[in-house]
């Protein structure tokens, strides 16, 4: 019978929950490396049971840890993540120059075929590859070179590479988002790169329509329709039908296109998920309601999802990876809160139970489906 | 023989337990010790010192006989208490909750 494993990182270590194909009692193990900041985890899709994890503090530095057997046994690997050449700046809050410096991995993407290839996005922004299992890291350097590179910006939460996305027609496609730059995409396996932000609107900056320094907080595909891509941006929920070249808003009947995940029901390549929030100061779901909106129509139209999450006195936030989807039928969906709950839903979102109430808060949420 | 403390976080990364102890030869200064802690123990590499610059990470100290050694230079002799072993070489998360 299949089962579900999830891979939730927190402010203060790693959780693995793993449950049967019903999806209604969770075993939870962990912490694994408790007091650290583990922003991301992710199994390979090639080998469910190679599974890295990104660990960091502000007092030691950065780690990657790398389980072999499902997450209860860790090895850290390699953690020297240094850019290539001289890294020079970008641009500082108020507009000055501000000299490149690593602070941590945000996410990390496993091959889609080789579990010992996986890219890590960190901060300050870049892209980098390991072919070895993580003992290795090199800069793809040519994301972080592009012409526009001296002008990005960071946004609240640092200037950070937080979503890479793998488009399984063709390995040598990757896309990259970055928080305050946007969207770049390499035909080339990362060898080029070059924005594709067209449509994006911002009123933050000088120049809306700017090619460059949008603050994106999330993308989001359907492995069976990689050219359709969905954005939460900071303000706008957006949707791409042609690989990112051309974007347009789908925010519709959102109560507030302010947020920071969406996703993708595994099954259903036009539904769509994301979590409204208030606004950019007030980062709390609006009217102290926590709602998962859906859409079926891949946008446009959306439908607020309550069955089982607080209606009341709820101030907590669903950060930018804290979402994920299962692919058992039918579909499970999943995210955590900076409030320490995790929420399940078996039935696509239609029901949520709180699997996880007293967590730290959660920065990020993995599904596995296993066999 | 050298000692070191390490904090609790680290401890638990290289898997030991208390203080962990070695022998060096030649001089015995800041640089020599956590060449020949990292030897021991390579998941440390980059935790305490920049992996490049082999500077100090910002939020760490080193401190021995009540004094604090963090700002001296990595090639400069350690006290003799902590090259005879009388005295642990500490590794210190800079003060603060979390």
């Amino acid at each position: 019978m299949s089962s579900v494993r999830l891979l939730v990182g927190t402010r203060k270590g790693a959780f693995v929950l793993t449950s049967d194909g019903k999806r209604t009692e969770w075993k939870i193990e962990g912490p694994h490396f408790g007091g650290w900041e583990i922003y991301h985890m992710k199994g390979s899709a090639a080998n469910p049971n190679r599974i890295y994890a990104s660990q960091s503090t502000s007092w030691f530095g950065q780690l990657i840890q790398r389980s072999d057997d499902g997450g209860a046994t860790w090895e850290p690997v390699g953690n020297e993540f240094v850019y290539d050449g001289e890294p020079g700046t970008h641009t500082w809050y108020d507009g000055t120059p501000h000299p490149w410096e690593f602070a941590r991995v945000w996410h990390l993407e496993p091959s889609l075929h080789d579990p010992d290839l996986l890219y890590a996005g960190v901060e300050d922004a870049a892209l980098f590859r390991s072919s070895d299992g993580g003992r290795n890291w090199e800069e793809l350097s040519a994301l972080r070179k592009h012409p526009s590179g001296p002008s990005w910006q960071p946004g609240a939460g640092g200037m950070c590479l937080h979503t890479i996305l793998l488009d399984p027609r063709d390995p040598a496609r990757i896309y990259g988002a970055i928080s305050a730059a946007g969207v770049f995409r390499s035909d080339d396996a990362g060898a080029s790169w070059r924005p594709i932000n067209r449509g994006l609107r911002s009123s933050s900056i000088p120049d809306e329509d700017a090619e460059v320094g949008h603050c994106v907080h999330r993308i989001a595909m359907h492995p069976k329709h990689p050219d359709t891509l969905y954005m939460q941006k900071h303000w706008d929920v957006m949707r791409s039908d042609d690989g990112g070249e051309s974007w347009s808003e789908v925010s519709g009947n959102l109560p507030t296109d302010f947020g920071f995940p969406i996703d993708v029901h595994a099954h259903e390549p036009q539904t769509i998920y994301v979590v409204p929030i208030t606004s950019d100061s007030q980062h709390f779901p609006p009217d102290a309601r926590l709602r998962v909106y859906r859409s079926r129509t891949g946008g446009n139209e959306w439908e607020a999802l309550t069955n089982g999450l607080p209606q009341e006195h709820c101030y907590v936030n669903v950060l930018r990876d804290a979402m994920a989807v299962d692919k058992l039928d039918s579909c499970g969906v999943y995210f955590g809160t900076t409030g320490g709950q995790v929420y399940a839903s078996s039935d696509s979102g239609d029901h949520w139970t709180a699997i996880a109430r007293d967590f730290p808060a959660v920065l990020s949420v993995e599904a596995q489906t296993l066999p | 023989m050298i000692r070191v403390i390490l904090p609790a976080h680290l401890r638990a990364l290289a898997r030991v337990n208390g203080e962990v102890s070695f022998e060096i030869t030649g001089e015995i200064t800041q640089r020599a010790v956590l060449d020949a802690l990292e030897s021991r123990y390579p998941m440390l590499r980059g935790t305490i010192r920049d992996h490049v610059t082999q500077r100090r990470r910002p939020y760490v100290r080193f401190f021995a006989c009540e004094k604090d050694l963090s700002h001296q230079r990595p090639d400069a002799p350690l006290p003799q208490a902590v090259a005879d072993g009388m005295e642990p070489f500490l590794v210190v998360g800079a003060m603060s909750g979390g």
